[in-house]
């Protein structure tokens, strides 16, 4: 499925609850399903520090895509983290630097990712572009030299 | 004597709905909500008499110059200080602190010196002091609490030395609600010719306060948290001290006379009100003030108290919810955590069902630090609040309970 596919499936399977209670429940459900990221990596290193929330990232590249694993102190926020694997992880360096992550807005979460809300999922999408800007480069500098 | 519903009536907000459920604002702590009058007492700044203060020979800056000095007057009067120059208008409780810090530490404070403040401080009462003092090369001495959140009077007495130069407490933390023995620390550093600032930032609406009666020299608050506006707070300080302070910023107004050889500073209190000040938020906290002593500190602190105690055994009902926070002497606020849920997500669960709380470490962090967490839920509540409103949010925390316990 495309980056896009991936949004709008999720965009789908919240469209079936009006009621805030649901959607929240089943962020949660997102959270616990989300894959334990190793514990070595839930270290300072990879913290990304919200005033409100904590949120760990780590990732892998294989040359080709990106892993990444997550996680977080708050449920719901894991819940948001899971999403957010969900949509790029697994993705080329290009597929995340252009994703435009319209999904958030769309089940109505836009709230948890907005600047004044320091809970570290912003920092989080940002730090998962760096990364594939990063890869981007190395990947374009290594044809170069080839 | 208003009804409760005739004083929420006052409050516009608090007859808004969020999500489409009727507001449960218990929020403030961080700010309180503001009345019709306030409202309209800024608003008719800036409809009939906006003129800039002090400057005009117009009858506009007039009439906005006498306005903002009765303002001063009002407050003057209500906190009980000696004189209207030791009224100084600020941005605000922080504003206010910054001021003393820097202004203090430059005219008394010499590498090895030391400030006393209490680990129960909002960042507002930590930081400044941390910067004069990496400034100055003096050291910060941090007063410890007990696990009922109250300091240790015996350990601060121990703190005090011939090389304190100031001591700089909360009347009220912010954090857990903890009423601090003001008259107790400030007599004790009194004793050894130390000056006393006393934050009232969480003090100033809950009590009558009287800076003669409580002896402090410095005494600071913010508009917005005594249901004035916001961007406008109070520096008292006792003339002896202020005259002695050099100001913090330069501009125009705090000026007498200006050459390019040599500045001479306008009197108190002008001298640290440098530039346009809000003279529209100091207006409007001359309302506030008018409010709250209709309203009456004796109705406040009675229904507060009440509040306070309902809430307590509400919350205290709930087994999995742990209280920090546990003096005796307490305004209305409850900080607490829910067993095995974060506080972010018990904040976010609240939110949605129309209750404002606040999450997180309340800038206070070295207090969190103290009792080993990572923030808390804090219900911070005042007059117009109401025992339903205290029963939603014990309904929203079971709520939150029943869905993260799955």
């Amino acid at each position: 499925m495309s980056v896009n596919e991936v949004q709008d499936s999720i965009i789908d399977e919240f469209s079936v609850f009006d009621d805030w209670m649901d959607k929240y429940n089943l962020l949660i459900d997102f959270g616990k399903d989300l894959p334990a990221i190793d514990p070595k990596y839930k270290v300072k290193d990879y913290l990304i520090e919200g005033c409100q929330s904590k949120v760990w990232l780590y990732h892998e590249f294989n040359g080709n895509v990106i892993s990444f694993t997550a996680d977080s102190d708050a449920i719901i926020t894991k819940g948001i983290v899971s999403l957010l694997i969900k949509v790029l992880s697994g993705r080329t360096p290009e597929e995340i630097i252009s994703a435009d992550l319209y999904f958030i807005e769309k089940i109505g979460l836009r709230q948890n990712l907005s600047p004044t809300r320091s809970n570290g999922l912003l920092a989080m999408v940002r730090q998962m572009k760096l990364y594939a800007m990063a890869y981007k480069a190395t990947n374009k500098r290594q044809k170069e030299i080839n | 004597m208003k009804n409760i519903n005739e004083i929420r009536a006052d409050f516009p907000v608090l007859g808004t709905t969020v999500y489409g459920k009727p507001l449960v604002y218990l929020d403030n702590g961080a700010t309180t909500q503001k009345p019709q009058c306030v409202i309209n007492a800024v608003n008719e700044v800036y409809t009939s008499y906006n003129a800039n203060i002090h400057r005009g020979v117009h009858a506009l800056s007039d009439r906005a110059s006498e306005e903002y000095e009765n303002a001063r007057e009002k407050v003057r009067s209500f906190i009980n200080a000696g004189c209207r120059e030791e009224v100084i208008f600020t941005s605000g409780t922080t504003g206010s602190i910054n001021t003393v810090a820097f202004s203090f530490g430059e005219r008394f404070i010499k590498s090895g010196d030391e400030v006393i403040i209490s680990c129960l401080e909002h960042h507002a009462n930590i930081v400044p002091w941390q910067m004069m003092c990496e400034r100055k090369g003096a050291v910060l001495r941090v007063i410890p609490v007990n696990d009922k959140g109250e300091i240790i009077i015996k350990e601060y007495l121990r703190l005090i030395n011939r090389r304190t130069r100031i001591v700089s407490v909360s009347q009220v933390s912010n954090a857990l609600g903890t009423i601090l023995p003001v008259k107790e620390i400030i007599e004790a550093a009194h004793s050894k010719n130390i000056p006393v600032l006393i934050d009232g930032a969480q003090g100033i609406q809950h009590g009558k306060v009287d800076v003669a009666e409580m002896d402090c020299d410095f005494y600071v608050f913010s508009g917005h948290k005594i249901y004035g506006p916001t961007g406008i707070g109070i520096l008292y300080g006792k003339a002896e001290w202020l005259s002695e302070l050099p100001p913090c910023q330069g501009g125009g107004d705090m000026v007498a006379n200006v050459t390019f050889e040599k500045t001479t500073y306008n009197e108190l209190p002008f001298k640290f009100e440098a530039g346009t000040t809000n003279f529209a938020g100091a207006i409007g906290l001359g309302a506030a003030i008018d409010y709250v002593k209709t309203i009456g500190f004796d109705y406040i602190g009675s229904r507060e108290k009440e509040l306070l105690s309902h809430a307590t055994s509400r919350l205290s009902s709930i087994g999995d919810v742990m209280i920090y926070g546990n003096s005796e002497n307490k305004i209305s606020i409850i900080s607490f955590l829910i067993k095995g849920v974060h506080q972010y997500d018990a904040g976010m669960i609240l939110d949605k069902m129309g209750i404002a709380v606040r999450t997180g470490t309340h800038c206070a962090q070295p207090v969190m630090e103290r009792f080993g967490i990572q923030g808390t839920v804090r219900a911070s509540m005042c007059f117009y609040n109401t025992k339903e409103e205290i029963d939603m949010l014990g309904t929203g925390i079971e709520k939150v309970i029943s869905m993260f316990s799955k």
